[in-house]
């Protein structure tokens, strides 16, 4: 268990003192969301019934724009073969690691979220509703892109592609993310069910995306 | 493709698999059995489309649209077992590391996602005069274009790779875990139409098809199948022979480095 601190920690720590990358991700988010209404019409009454939508493809996107560096650094400077060859299961390293960027990135671009919510005149009423399937459904955004992030390790950039490779595996927590907000905004059906489904995806994948990332790291490294 | 089989003597040491793994006997026995299924998927084939051209009734309400079902149900079918065939022979390329294995699922991937489109195609086709519009967002087309992403990504992870046998291994993976993602955006999207209720149009579990439509619609499933495995042989071929020249050109140009070395000194 402290091994897996440890590693949480240096992840936490390095994506601290580097900076810059969580800047890119907030602001691109910002840009993102930024732009539709300028493509789409400055209707309100559109622009507050798709906000739930837009909110959640937004982060999807920008939580996205930074996990092909999940592995990537560690490669570089041979951290990855240490943790390899290291006590700690490579599958809670993963985890670990995908903890930290859901720390690091997952976190801040959930709580911009409800800010950039008033770009798109969201119902205020259903802020609460909004944070709570994002903070929810963020970490599978961060534990399944860690899959696409080890099979993309060894291209080098591979953020494209790993944007191609994974989004299809997104769509249910983007479904079940939006069901909840618009059952809470437009009702009459009640928003848990789909909330306690997206629940059910990001446990799932707490456990089963460490598996297949750890998997395909080693299948590189025999 | 008789050239000198080393593993002959060894073959009652293998099992019935292996024997039949064997990238060697595999092309001989390919070789044999091609012919015959090429030739009976296209028997079936001809007899399908007419059966479905000229046999086979219009419906009472879509008219002569129908037919179109007649390519588009096969390619649906077949862009599924396709995907299994990947997803099973992956399986074996990772358990396994039998190379034919992941022959077969390079083979099978690009097949598979050429019936993915001719299914979105006919789809769209058939939508056009039936719904008044190419595209709709019903679960059913949403998630046969999801497999078609998955395809692509299957395709283009591969491509990326310069390490052929890395790129074959991670593709495997990526294909497992689109397996295991498979029913749960099905389920997921289901859940989506569910809730944006719009005037569907697929009937689910609607009258079921009449005999006179059911018959040719079975043999074109029957032709399809056929012509899938036909392709899917041929190009495990074209795959196999590839490698093996590749192999041989590896090998020759380290013999002409080694000789232009030995010049140079």
């Amino acid at each position: 268990m402290s091994a897996f601190i440890a590693v949480l920690k240096r992840d936490l720590l390095l994506s601290w003192r580097e900076g810059g990358a969580l800047g890119t991700a907030l602001g691109f988010y910002l840009v993102v969301v930024a732009i539709l209404p300028l493509g789409l019409g400055p209707d309100l009454n559109l622009l507050s019934r798709i906000s739930g939508g837009v909110l959640w493809v937004g982060l999807l996107l920008s939580a996205l724009l930074s996990i092909d560096r999940l592995f990537a650094r560690d490669l570089e400077d041979g951290t990855l073969d240490l943790l390899l060859l290291g006590d700690l299961p490579l599958e809670l390293v993963v985890a670990a690691k995908a903890l930290a960027h859901f720390l690091v990135f997952g976190l801040p671009l959930v709580l911009l979220a409800p800010l950039l919510g008033l770009l798109l005149n969201f119902p205020l009423g259903a802020t609460g509703v909004l944070l709570a399937t994002m903070v929810t459904g963020a970490p599978a955004i961060s534990f399944i892109g860690a899959i696409g992030a080890a099979l993309t390790l060894p291209i080098g950039r591979g953020g494209l592609l790993l944007a191609l490779l994974m989004l299809p595996f997104f769509i249910p927590v983007l479904i079940f993310g939006v069901s909840a907000i618009e059952a809470a905004v437009l009702g009459p059906a009640s928003p848990w069910p789909a909330y306690l489904i997206l629940l059910a995806v990001t446990l799932a994948s707490l456990v089963l995306a460490p598996i297949a990332a750890a998997a395909a790291l080693r299948l590189q490294f025999r | 493709m008789s050239n000198t089989d080393t593993s002959q003597s060894k073959t009652n040491s293998q099992t019935f698999v292996q024997r039949f793994s064997n990238p060697t006997r595999f092309m001989a026995w390919s070789d044999r059995l091609l012919p015959w299924v090429g030739g009976l998927a296209a028997v079936v084939l001809v007899v399908g489309l007419y059966a479905a051209f000229f046999v086979a009734p219009p419906d009472y309400q879509q008219g002569e649209t129908v037919r179109i079902m007649f390519i588009h149900v096969p390619s649906a079918w077949v862009s599924m077992i396709a995907y299994s065939v990947v997803f099973i022979a992956s399986v074996g390329f990772l358990v396994w590391r039998h190379p034919l294995a992941d022959v077969s699922a390079k083979a099978a991937v690009p097949i598979g996602a050429a019936f993915t489109l001719l299914t979105l195609v006919t789809g769209s086709l058939w939508g056009r005069p039936m719904w008044g519009t190419y595209w709709a967002w019903d679960p059913r087309l949403t998630s046969v274009l999801i497999l078609f992403f998955l395809y692509l990504g299957l395709m283009a992870l591969r491509s990326a790779m310069e390490d052929e046998q890395l790129g074959a291994k991670l593709t495997a993976v990526l294909s497992i875990v689109g397996v295991l993602m498979l029913p749960i955006i099905r389920f997921s999207v289901n859940w989506w139409e569910s809730i944006h209720q719009q005037a569907s149009v697929v009937r689910t579990g609607g009258p079921s098809i009449h005999w006179s439509m059911l018959w040719p619609l079975l043999v074109m499933g029957l032709g399809f199948s056929l012509m899938f495995l036909t392709l899917h042989l041929m190009a495990m071929r074209n795959e196999v022979m590839r490698r093996r020249i590749l192999g041989l050109q590896r090998a020759r140009a380290g013999q002409r480095g080694t000789a232009r070395l030995q010049v140079s000194e």
